[in-house]
Formats: C-alpha cells, sequence, structure tokens
C-alpha cells in the first residue's frame, strides 16, 4: 500500500507556508532555537504523512533510497537510538549506527577527527547525540551534509521537542497546520538539566502554549523566566489548570546527593501520582520523554492510564518526525525541485568573534 | 661594550600626571637619566619619536605563558608569570629558571606557587623561591578553599611582606560551571554558577587580609558586588589591590552565543551591569591593574565543546589597545591608563620601571595610539590566536620598543 500522499517530496502543504525549500532554511538541525515558528509547523505538518504510514503494514518509502545516513551516539541511547534507525530505514535510506562510549571519544580533537571521519565517509546525513552542550553545532560545523541533533548535552533535543508538539496535537485532536495557543502545559522536574526541557520550552512557547515549569531551586536554571515560561516550585499550584503535565526524567547519574535529598523524599514533592494528578486540570495529559523512574518522578498507575498517558503515543511520533526532518534535511541534496542548495552554505568554525 | 646612550627626541612624555608633555628621553646603562626639554648629548644614538608617545613599557601582572612576540607586539617589557607551568612554578629552581627566561630583551618575574602543586593544601617554600626571583605569590587558576591554609598563607607572606595574587571565586559555588548563572547559560545548557561566587571569595579574603596584615592582590575582580567589597576595604585602609583583564570591561556574557570558546574565560565573561561597574571601578581607582592574563591555547584547547575547552585568552597585543578604549570614551585620562598597565603592577612587583622618571630601568615604548589595526586572530604574534576581539578594529600599535635603553627588533 502506497503512502496517503504518493509524491512526499512535493510539498503537500502548499500554501501554508513559503513555496519549496523557503519552508525550511536550514542546512542543519542543531535546536529548536534556531527555527522560526512557521518552521516548526512545517516539520510537524510533513511528519503527519508519516504518521499515517507507519500505520500500515507495508511501512516503507524510498524517499532516501541510495542515501546513507550515519547515526554517531557518543552517549548511551536505546530508544533515540533506534527511533532514528527506524525512521531511516522506512525512508529507504542505509543507516549505519557508530555508539562510541563517551569515555573513548571524550577530548576535543578527537570529536572533530571522528566527524572528518564520517564526512569523509560521503554521508548524506549524520545524527549526533553527544554529551557536551553545543557539541553537535561544533560537528556541524566540520561537515558538510546536513547535521541532525538527537540530543547535546543539557542544551537540546530538538526532535522530541518535534514529537512531543506532533503527540499534544494528535491527542488534542488539532488539525494539521495548528498550534498550540493557550494551552496550559506544565513540564516538572531536573529543568536544570533537561535538554528536553530546554527544547520543549523553545518550541511551546513559539506555537503559544502557556508553559510552566516546576522543580526544586536546585534543578531549576538562573533566569528561565526570560524564555517566556512561570517558574513554579510547587508542584500542585504547577499543576493547577494544566492541561498536559510532562514530566521529566530524574536524572540520578546527575545528582550525586547534591541536589535532591533522596528519591523518595523527591517522590514526595514531585512524583506524578494519581492523586497529584486529580490536582491538574480535568482530563489533563501525561508525557515523558522515557526512560521512566517508575515510582519516582512518576507512578505507574498514571504513566500506564489508558485515557490520560500519552508516552507510548509519543514514541509513536517520534518515528514520524524523524523521518520528516530526514526527508526535509535531505532535500537539497537530492536535487528536489524547488529546494536549492543554501547560499552561504560554507563551512565557519564558530569560533570568531 | 657598554651600549651609546640613547636619546628619544620629538616625543610627547607620558608622566605619571596630567596630559602627555612634549619632551625628549635620555637614557644611560639602561636607566632614564634625564627627561623633559632636553637634547642629545654628541655621542648618543637618537631616536625620533615623531611626535609619538614616549611612555613606560607595559608591566603584565599574570599571563600564563612565555610568549615574547606577543608581549613585545603589545610593548610589555615586563611581565609577571603565574605559576600554573607544567610543571608548577612550586620549587625554587625553577623559579630561578623562569627568571631567566625571557632575558635580555623581556624580564619574567615569576610568580610562587603559594602551595605544592597549587593544591591548595601544603605552603610551598616561599621564602626560598623569593630569594630565587620570586617578586610575588600566586594561587594559581584556583582559590584556595581551605580558609585555615589562606590565614596561614597570608601571615606568612605578610612577614615577608610579598604581595598575594589571588584568584576569587568560591569553589563549592563554581563547582565545574563554565559560564555566569544568567539567560545566556540557561539557554545554552551550559554548567553555571552565581556571580556572588566571586564576592563571597572576595569577602573572605579580605576578612583575612586584616586580621593578617598581608598585602593581598585580586587578579581579577569582576562583579559589582565584589568590587564594592574591595572599594570598602581600601577604605578602611587595607592594603587590598585589585586587576581585571580587559575581556571583563569590554564584554559580556551574550559573547558566549553559538558556544564561543574563545569567549570562555576564568571567572566567566559576567552580565553587562557587572562589565559596567568594571568600568565604573577603573575610573574611580577601585581597579589598581589592567593585565592581559595571556594564555595563547591551540586548536587541541579550544576547539573542543564549550564545557571541555580551556579557558583563557592570548590578550598581550590587545592589552594596550583596549586599555586605550577607556581612555577615549572619557573614563580615564591617558596617565591613569598607564598607571594601570605599567605604574602599579610594578610597585606591586616591587620593581624599578613602569614610569617615567630618571634611575628607573630604561623600558620605554614609543606608541602611536591613534594608529589604527585591525585584530586577526589567524595573524597573531601570539603563539595562538584565541582571542574574543577577532576582526575588531582597534586603535593604539607600539611604533618601537626598548628595554634597558636598547631597542627590541
Amino acid at each position: 500500500m502506497q503512502p496517503s500522499n504518493p509524491h512526499p517530496d512535493q510539498a503537500p502543504l502548499s500554501g501554508r507556508y513559503p513555496a519549496g525549500g523557503n519552508a525550511f532554511l536550514h542546512r542543519d538541525l542543531t535546536g529548536i532555537g534556531k527555527l522560526a515558528r512557521h518552521e516548526i509547523l512545517y516539520l510537524l505538518d510533513e511528519a503527519e504523512q508519516w504518521v499515517e504510514l507507519n500505520r500500515q503494514s507495508q511501512k516503507r518509502a524510498e524517499v532516501l533510497s541510495g542515501l546513507t545516513i550515519i547515526n554517531a551516539f557518543f552517549e548511551n541511547s536505546t530508544r533515540t537510538l533506534l527511533s532514528f534507525e527506524i525512521a531511516g530505514k522506512r525512508l529507504g535510506a542505509d543507516v549505519v549506527n557508530m555508539q562510541a562510549a563517551t569515555s573513548s571519544v571524550k577530548k576535543g580533537e578527537t570529536l572533530i577527527d571522528t566527524a572528518m571521519t564520517l564526512n569523509a565517509m560521503r554521508a548524506d546525513a549524520i545524527v549526533i547525540r553527544h554529551a557536551s552542550s553545543g557539541a553537535v553545532g561544533l560537528i556541524a560545523d566540520k561537515v558538510d551534509c546536513p547535521v541532525l541533533n538527537a540530543g547535546d548535552g543539557q542544551h537540546e533535543h530538538p526532535t522530541q521537542a518535534l514529537l512531543d508538539a506532533l503527540t499534544i496535537r494528535h491527542a488534542l485532536n488539532l488539525a494539521p497546520g495548528s498550534d498550540l495557543n493557550g494551552l496550559k502545559i506544565t513540564i516538572c522536574g531536573d529543568i536544570l538539566h533537561s535538554r528536553v526541557a530546554r527544547s520543549n520550552i523553545l518550541s511551546l512557547t513559539a506555537l503559544g502554549a502557556q508553559v510552566r515549569v516546576c522543580a526544586p531551586p536546585a534543578l531549576m536554571p538562573a533566569e528561565i523566566e526570560t524564555m517566556g515560561v512561570t517558574p513554579f516550585h510547587d508542584f500542585d499550584a504547577a499543576l493547577h489548570g494544566a492541561e498536559i503535565v510532562m514530566m521529566l526524567r530524574l536524572q540520578q547519574e546527575r545528582m550525586q546527593g547534591q541536589f535532591i535529598a533522596s528519591p523518595r523524599e523527591y517522590r514526595h514533592l514531585y512524583g506524578l501520582t494519581l492523586d497529584r494528578l486529580a490536582k491538574a486540570g480535568a482530563g489533563a495529559l501525561v508525557m515523558h520523554p522515557g526512560p521512566m523512574n517508575r515510582g519516582i518522578e512518576i507512578d505507574s498507575q498514571v504513566a500506564d492510564h489508558i485515557s490520560r498517558s500519552l508516552i507510548t503515543r509519543q514514541v509513536e511520533s517520534g518515528v514520524a518526525i524523524r523521518m520528516a526532518c530526514l526527508d526535509v534535511l535531505t532535500r537539497r541534496a537530492r536535487g528536489v525541485p524547488g529546494w536549492e542548495p543554501l547560499a552561504g552554505d560554507a563551512m565557519s568554525t564558530g569560533e570568531r568573534a | 661594550m657598554t651600549p651609546r646612550p640613547l636619546t628619544i627626541i620629538n616625543g610627547r612624555l607620558v608622566l605619571p600626571e596630567g596630559a602627555p608633555q612634549p619632551g625628549a628621553l635620555r637614557c644611560e646603562n639602561g636607566r632614564i637619566v634625564a627627561l623633559g626639554a632636553i637634547a642629545p648629548q654628541p655621542d648618543d644614538e637618537v631616536f625620533d619619536a615623531r611626535g609619538a608617545l614616549i611612555a613606560p613599557g607595559l608591566v603584565d601582572l599574570g599571563v600564563f605563558a612565555v610568549d615574547k612576540p606577543a608581549f613585545h607586539f603589545g610593548g610589555i617589557t615586563r611581565a609577571a608569570l603565574m605559576p600554573d607551568q607544567g610543571p608548577p612554578l612550586d620549587h625554587p629552581a625553577r623559579v630561578r629558571f623562569a627568571a631567566q627566561s625571557g632575558k635580555p630583551d623581556m624580564w619574567i618575574h615569576p610568580l610562587a606557587a603559594a602551595t605544592r602543586a597549587l593544591e591548595g593544601a601544603e605552603m610551598a617554600e616561599i621564602a626560598l623561591m623569593r630569594d630565587a626571583g620570586a617578586r610575588a605569590v600566586a594561587t594559581g587558576r584556583r582559590w584556595i578553599g581551605d580558609s585555615g591554609v589562606m590565614l596561614r598563607l597570608l601571615s606568612y607572606c605578610a612577614m615577608l611582606d610579598m604581595v598575594v595574587v589571588t584568584h576569587a571565586e568560591d569553589a563549592g559555588i563554581t563547582g565545574s560551571a563554565v559560564a555566569t548563572a544568567g539567560e545566556m547559560a540557561t539557554r545554552l545548557g551550559l554548567p553555571s554558577a552565581p556571580a556572588q561566587a566571586e564576592a563571597l571569595a572576595v569577602a573572605r579574603d579580605i576578612a583575612l587580609a586584616e586580621l593578617t596584615g598581608a598585602r593581598i592582590h585580586f587578579r581579577q575582580v569582576t562583579t559589582a558586588r565584589s568590587l564594592d567589597l574591595v572599594r570598602a576595604a581600601k577604605a578602611q585602609g587595607l592594603r587590598v589591590t585589585a586587576g581585571v583583564t580587559p575581556a571583563h570591561f569590554m564584554l559580556s556574557d551574550l559573547e558566549i552565543i553559538d558556544f564561543r570558546t574563545f569567549c570562555r574565560m576564568s571567572p566567566p565573561l559576567r552580565c553587562d551591569a557587572d562589565r559596567r561597574a568594571v568600568i565604573a571601578a577603573i575610573a574611580d581607582g577601585t581597579i589598581d591593574v589592567i593585565a592581559s592574563g595571556h594564555d595563547p591555547r591551540g586548536p587541541e584547547d579550544k576547539r573542543l565543546p564549550f564545557v571541555d575547552a580551556e579557558p583563557g585568552m592570548a590578550g598581550a597585543e590587545t592589552l594596550l589597545s583596549l586599555t586605550l578604549t577607556l581612555v577615549r570614551d572619557g573614563h580615564i585620562d591617558l596617565a591613569r591608563a598607564f598607571a594601570l598597565l605599567a605604574a602599579n603592577p610594578a610597585r606591586l612587583l616591587k620593581v624599578r620601571a613602569g614610569v617615567l622618571e630618571t634611575d628607573a630601568e630604561a623600558d620605554i615604548a614609543i606608541i602611536d595610539a591613534e594608529r589604527p589595526w585591525v585584530v586577526d586572530s589567524d595573524r597573531m604574534a601570539a603563539s595562538a590566536g584565541n582571542t574574543p576581539f577577532d576582526r575588531r578594529p582597534v586603535e593604539g600599535r607600539v611604533n618601537a620598543l626598548f628595554k634597558g635603553g636598547k631597542r627590541i627588533d
């Protein structure tokens, strides 16, 4: 069975966005912070067709046939890596995974050298995850093909934010093209160390949502309100009237006893239990980027709640979003009509003042 | 053979006070012997300054590398070398070697490591290092966290009458931070610490200086709050001085956007209000010294993710020009600029230099304060081009430099 749109390269979204390649004027996807509102919406709308395709028994499109995609993960990952791998394969690309333990490729020239090596292998797109904020942008400056950020340190995780927005849109039955204007969303957890939180704040505020963030003071970044969100320390107050509750993973490996007293104390103040969820708006929906610490930041009755939890739907949207990103970012190299190479695509070191 | 006496004519002399005075300067046996309305004597070598400034050679208090081409480009004739070398300057033999390493055309004044291996725990052999040529003591890139160690160090250095150059950032608060807490660090997802970490460290060290009577020099004071503490300590008559590098009066933390590692400093760049407070403190005399913090770093240290990159900038070449921007903007006059760049650091190091006066060492920079040039990180005299001021048009260049009355080529 064919996807609903037999010519996915020929944007089905004509009229809603600038024509051709003007709809998305970036070679790379390093962060939501670099995107305009309409570019976020464009990627969401492009993903709709892939949601459809992924629900068919025959899930393959040959859009990226013959292209090589390298997933270079310098930090452990299971679900994001798998999601990108499936996305690439469903589009017909040859996908290669490189998982390097952080320890062996920690120091810098090695990182640049690795990037140059990947580049020399003539990848058509490189997906990168790295433990240092800004590392993906650094690599992007050194390679000639589109680079997708699959998470860099505590900076950004753009495809997660896109898949979250798409999940919300579907859960609320919002039509393609819709933004999230006025929606009350509470993000709770380790905001300080979370790239998911940063990307989501940028994306959700750009789409018009009213975003609250909730964390104990030690896990709240300085001047977070400058990003257009309202900070809370009291979870109950942050939940009041919320339509979406996004829980973040308590990154216990980063805590070292310095930020919270204990997991059970954290749960006491910030764990999403059924009782707590009742303090949110009626029918509020629950999200979590995974992997979850069940019984710490989220209780199983909430995580597995059949009508309230969107957690598995997030995973489903993830594949579609990553397919859309891979498709859109490779269009210029594939010579898709209307997608001319970007001007000024020169290498830059990022070291210039 | 003793070199011929030298007379520099047709210049404008930068004196400790007032506007530059037209005049000449004569040196003999490496020292200044006369200056003012004088004429060359018959056998003198004559250098025509053609109306440029005749200024004292800069005394750079706190550099991390001996980098002569950069120092000479920047008009620096003496530099105090931080003990953070490999291996650290915590042993008299290494101090003695470092003290000789610039001669004859550049004098390096080693700063003795305050503690062994700069670990902040055991006191190093400071008196032996003093006698080997150390002009002062420094805690290095780090703060000494143990207040007991710092107390004993300061009382010992008070006895030896050596100034202690300290780095002021409370390490318990800064931890592994690479940026100042604020909007930029939050957006970039960089580990950050509140700027008050500096004021806390300054407050403790001032209290200990008061207790011991020690001379303490904060190498970089970069926040409004810590400058207030220094200001109050000075008003109280404590022997406290403060320095800064141009990065902290020229740049704010907005510059680290896009993870620019050339803007990674220690202490990190601050908010713009703090930057303006630094300028005010330079103008009102709270800050005594402007130094380069010269720390040339190649791509292996800088072309890295921001967190993994080393802090610091190659600053020797731009020290003079960037300080002159404060003169041009009317914050300070030229005499005060050279007090910050030469006279005050020389006094702290107890060397007879940094001012134009008879009997002082004839370290002379001939400076065209208006000569324009553009900073170019690809073509630096320094051993690496890590400057956050790349492509910036600046004014003020050294036309000629003399060390001990001898021209440096």
